[in-house]
């Protein structure tokens, strides 16, 4: 038994080896564009584009081929003309909406979408609401003498530790 | 031997956590003086164990011992000494094991520092964290030691430490990082036990809030660390991405600011317990979920440690247990939540209860887009990504909102404030918010956008709020620096603290949309302009170090016709892993940095080169540090010290406890 | 008020319990796999050389009338060396099998299948990696099963193995058979 658990990390080692690990090799790829326009767009394409592959990286930043194969192919599809709509929809038609870091408004996303700002709202206003009705009604008890000597006794009793 | 003593501490010191969780616990409830006071030693004790524990693993990296599968896993006998003993924690065992040493050291000085705390506070208190030891220690014995060996067979050298950790940035960044994350677990801590005892009043509060504010001000320095080696590292110029790992920190940040006022609330104004209590629970259970997130595979990440799913369901029940457990002891202690203090519906409360409520929202969006991927493919929906495009356009309106509400606070009195007054006292700040949100950015550059006029507006009312509370607070009689003096260091810390955010803000939005990024590819003596810099590129050479060999580029930056600044970006190839690294080289300064990568090179001698010009982007890790530096400021305050002195005093007469309900 | 109460203070570890549904479900499930968009659609439209056929072209309606497996491979896939084996024998079984050589030297591909053994029918030439992309590839080794309307109906990633192959593979392209005909017109 022991014997088998050494070999078995032993080949967990090589297989490490063999990996070809992370890397930060900057995807530097160089296209010529006509305007400056056309570059930014370019690069903001590519920003909220995925690569299928990569463990959570932009095309921009990708340096894996199939990037390479995506990036080439939007730009051949910029130089055709077709707007940044059409062109995510291209590779949301192959590779799903897995590739957009811009996720599609639907109604599985509306919560997504929708769900920080109306949760903020509902909140905001049911605790609003509940304070304005707290004020509204008299307090039920008007300090007396009595209430405020207990009041003074507690101030003390907080101020030091039990 | 040393792996094997190592090994063998770590067990001893789960079983004196075994003691310290259970017997003060017990001996809390039922009055037993002796086995509360086992609470304290047990602490350090543990924590020494755990510091020879992890004293060992340095001493195995040290010697290079490869029989031990980690040491084998992360090091290599060319290592720089320093990272080995870095790549320490530069693996999930090794992490992990770090965590437990902070958790222990944060043990350990709650068990020194409490000397105000009656007796049965403390053991809860202990007891508790005790409990998470446990946890810890049992998840690296049964799942993921680090002192495993590899015997008969070992590899003659490691595997050599990533590369990308290969950086002064691991040194720091993971340390820093979980002293804020576990940090919260004092405060949480302090929470169980007040729910055991039924004791929570405003010493309660008091007490926590030093604890709370070192573990944020860790948190914030420790994120901000890590969004700046991952600019200067990766070699894309980024500094945050929303990765899942990366909101798996900033969760516990925005619930822990959030718990923090809630603190100063409950403590100052007797409102808010159950809330503050049920933030103490939240603010820990991200710093696990975020444990979980990061080494279970279930979310894919650059930085995530290897996954493993059977690991996963051990931190999962450990979550279920510990989380679980609060939030049921939570509920079923609702009765100790009466509401004393009374506000009115304009008050400095209801202004910190919606600078919360944004805190919480901003969290729940964060944890929203980060799960839902996996909440789309649970419902069958399909894998979706969610990533910058979303976390951007709903964190925004929330930071801008964050920067009014601390604008007009204050000016926002406890309690009660009249909305006439305080417009009054607002205008100019208004005023001038709009003129300069929307003048400033005009003059400094040719285009403007209105996030940038929103943000700038937004900095500017609350500079403005900031300047004019001064001038209040410090136009009694005597001279300006006198009067700032006089004016308490828990004050000063939150203008600092609260300045660092908006200059944060304006250095997120600025250099979000002014930065500009050319890939170009360059023939030797070939230069390329951006704003008023020409970049010339000249060429390559070679260089070797201890365990790479860089290819080094020189780029000379002219501005008009003198040269202003020479950068050498590489490329370098390791030579264990094989790994190929960027390394960017970057001009860097308060109003803009120059930064320039390298990609690859083409038949004829060019080269492919990003060059990127980044108005403000230092302003980002700049106002981070402010924001934390104003913590620590707040921590120096006299109160918590003075009160130190006063309650020790009072502790030794040994008052009987007022068991005053909420 | 002392029953709202309790219910609104239950909330916050009913939250927790959903989250730890979802969580627990997680587990185990890889995050990186991709399942295909193209589920249900066509074989998209292409016109590519045959390998080893000199002139020869091929394309997605000539591929109509017959049931059979897309394997995308390469000689620079590792995983692809693996289950060629697995594909030699499912041919001599009488799966029918089309290769797509995917983003490779014609030259190493034929080598390679000389050395190797040929379960193919044919071997589609993709050497810039086109048809890959229309059809959503991103990685090698990975196989379509496809109608015989040229309707994509599973995507397999990874190699091929005989137990993938009992219990996925080989049912679908059954079901496929003898549901037979019009799949055309559905999504």
């Amino acid at each position: 038994m022991p014997i088998l658990l050494s070999v078995l990390k032993i080949g967990f080692i090589v297989v490490l080896l063999s990996i070809k690990a992370l890397t930060a090799e900057a995807a530097i790829d160089v296209y010529d564009f006509n305007t400056p326009e056309q570059e930014k767009r370019f690069q903001t394409l590519t920003e909220e584009l995925r690569c299928p592959k990569c463990q959570n990286q932009t095309l921009a930043d990708s340096n894996a081929d199939i990037s390479k194969d995506l990036k080439a192919r939007i730009y051949t599809l910029m130089s055709e003309g077709k707007s940044d709509e059409e062109i995510t929809d291209y590779l949301v038609e192959r590779y799903g909406d897995f590739v957009r870091y811009r996720p599609p408004v639907n109604p599985l996303t509306l919560l997504l979408w929708f769900g920080p700002l109306v949760l903020f709202l509902s909140t905001a206003f049911i605790l609003l609401w509940r304070l304005r009705r707290m004020t509204k009604t008299p307090p039920e008890d008007t300090p007396t003498d009595a209430t405020r000597l207990h009041d003074v006794i507690r101030q003390y009793s907080d101020h030091t530790p039990q | 031997m040393l792996a094997e003593v190592g090994h063998f501490s770590l067990i001893i010191a789960l079983s004196v956590a075994l003691l310290q969780a259970t017997l003060p616990l017990w001996g809390a409830h039922r009055n037993y003086t002796l086995w509360m006071a086992v609470a304290r030693p047990a602490a350090l004790v543990q924590f020494l164990f755990v510091v020879l524990a992890f004293v060992s693993l340095i001493a195995l990296f040290l010697q290079n011992d490869f029989t031990v599968s980690y040491v084998a896993m992360q090091s290599n006998s060319h290592l720089p000494y320093w990272y080995k003993i870095s790549a320490v924690w530069g693996g999930h065992e090794g992490s992990l094991l770090l965590w437990v040493l902070i958790l222990a050291g944060w043990s350990a000085a709650v068990a020194v520092f409490s000397s105000t705390l009656p007796l049965d506070a403390v053991s809860r208190i202990l007891a508790v964290m005790g409990w998470i030891s446990i946890g810890f220690l049992l998840f690296i014995l049964l799942t993921s030691n680090p002192f495993d060996r590899l015997l008969p067979n070992f590899p003659l050298d490691g595997n050599d430490l990533n590369p990308l950790l290969q950086d002064v940035g691991l040194i720091i960044h993971p340390p820093t990082l979980y002293m804020g994350y576990v940090g919260f677990s004092v405060v949480f801590a302090f929470s169980i036990a007040g729910l055991l005892s039924g004791q929570l009043d405003s010493a309660w509060a008091r007490w926590s809030r030093p604890w709370t504010l070192i573990a944020w001000c860790f948190l914030t320095v420790g994120i901000a660390l890590g969004s700046w080696w991952a600019y200067y590292e990766l070699g894309w110029g980024g500094w945050w991405f929303w990765d899942p790992v990366e909101n798996a920190s900033v969760m516990p940040w925005l619930s822990g600011t959030a718990l923090l006022h809630a603190l100063s609330v409950t403590e100052k104004r007797k409102v808010f317990k159950a809330w503050t209590v049920m933030l103490a629970i939240i603010t820990f259970s991200l710093s696990l979920l975020g444990t979980f997130l990061v080494r279970s595979g279930v979310l894919t990440s650059v930085h995530a440690f290897a996954n493993d799913p059977e690991r996963g369901l051990f931190i999962l029940g450990f979550l279920a247990i510990v989380v679980g457990g609060s939030l049921t002891l939570f509920a079923f202690r609702a009765s100790l939540f009466q509401v004393q203090g009374r506000y009115q519906l304009l008050s400095r409360e209801t202004l910190l209860m919606l600078g919360n409520l944004l805190l919480m929202v901003a969290t729940f969006a964060v944890l929203l887009g980060t799960l839902f991927p996996l909440i789309s493919d649970a419902l069958n929906f399909g894998k979706l990504s969610v990533g910058p495009p979303y976390f951007n356009l709903v964190f925004t309106p929330l930071a801008f909102a964050a920067l009014l509400l601390m604008g007009a606070a204050p000016f926002i009195q406890w309690k009660k404030q009249e909305i006439s007054s305080l417009i009054f006292s607002l205008r100019w700040q208004a005023l001038l918010a709009v003129v300069l949100g929307i003048a400033v950015p005009w003059l400094y550059f040719d285009r403007i956008y209105w996030q940038v006029v929103l943000a700038t507006g937004f900095s500017v009312w609350l500079a403005i709020s900031m300047l004019k509370d001064l001038k209040n607070k410090t136009c009694h009689g005597t001279h300006f620096f006198a009067g700032l003096a006089a004016l308490s260091r828990s004050y000063k810390g939150m203008i600092l603290a609260h300045s660092g955010i908006a200059v944060l803000v304006i250095g997120a939005c600025y250099t979000s949309f002014y930065s500009t990024e050319m890939n170009v590819r360059l023939q030797t003596n070939d230069s390329v302009t951006i704003n008023e810099f020409r970049y010339v590129w000249l060429g390559v050479k070679t260089r070797q170090e201890q365990n790479y060999i860089a290819t080094v580029g020189q780029v000379d930056v002219y501005r008009g016709d003198s040269l202003f600044a020479r950068l050498y970006p590489e490329k370098r190839v390791y030579t264990v892993r094989q790994n190929v690294m960027t390394e960017a080289a970057i001009d860097g300064s308060l109003m803009r940095d120059l930064y320039v990568a390298m990609g690859d090179s083409f038949d004829d001698g060019a080269w492919a080169l990003r060059i990127s010009h980044k108005p403000f982007v230092r302003w980002v890790w700049l106002g981070a540090l402010i924001s934390a530096l104003g913590g620590g400021l707040a921590l120096t305050d006299r109160r918590f010290r003075l009160q130190r002195a006063a309650s020790s005093a009072a502790a030794e007469g040994g008052a009987p406890g007022l068991k005053v309900n909420a | 008020m002392n029953q709202k109460k309790t219910w609104l203070y239950l909330l916050p570890l009913l939250v927790f319990v959903v989250l730890g549904a979802l969580l627990l479900n997680s587990l185990g499930k890889d995050p990186q796999l991709l399942p295909s968009a193209k589920i249900g659609k066509s074989l998209p439209n292409f016109k590519l050389p045959v390998l080893g056929e000199e002139g020869s072209f091929i394309s997605a309606e000539q591929l109509k009338g017959q049931v059979f497996m897309l394997n995308v491979w390469a000689t620079w896939c590792p995983s692809c060396r693996i289950e060629h084996p697995v594909l030699n024998q499912l041919a001599a079984e009488g799966v029918i099998i089309y290769g797509l050589n995917y983003k490779d030297t014609p030259d190493d591909a034929l080598n390679y299948l000389q050395t190797l053994g040929n379960p193919y029918k044919k071997v589609i030439s993709d050497t810039r990696g086109d048809l890959g992309l229309d059809l959503g590839v991103y990685g090698a080794p990975e196989t379509y099963l496809v109608d015989a309307n040229g309707i994509i109906i599973y995507r397999h990633v990874g190699v091929v193995t005989q137990e993938n192959w009992l219990s996925t593979l080989k049912p679908l392209l059954e079901q496929s058979r003898h549901t037979g005909t019009d799949e055309r017109g559905k999504k």
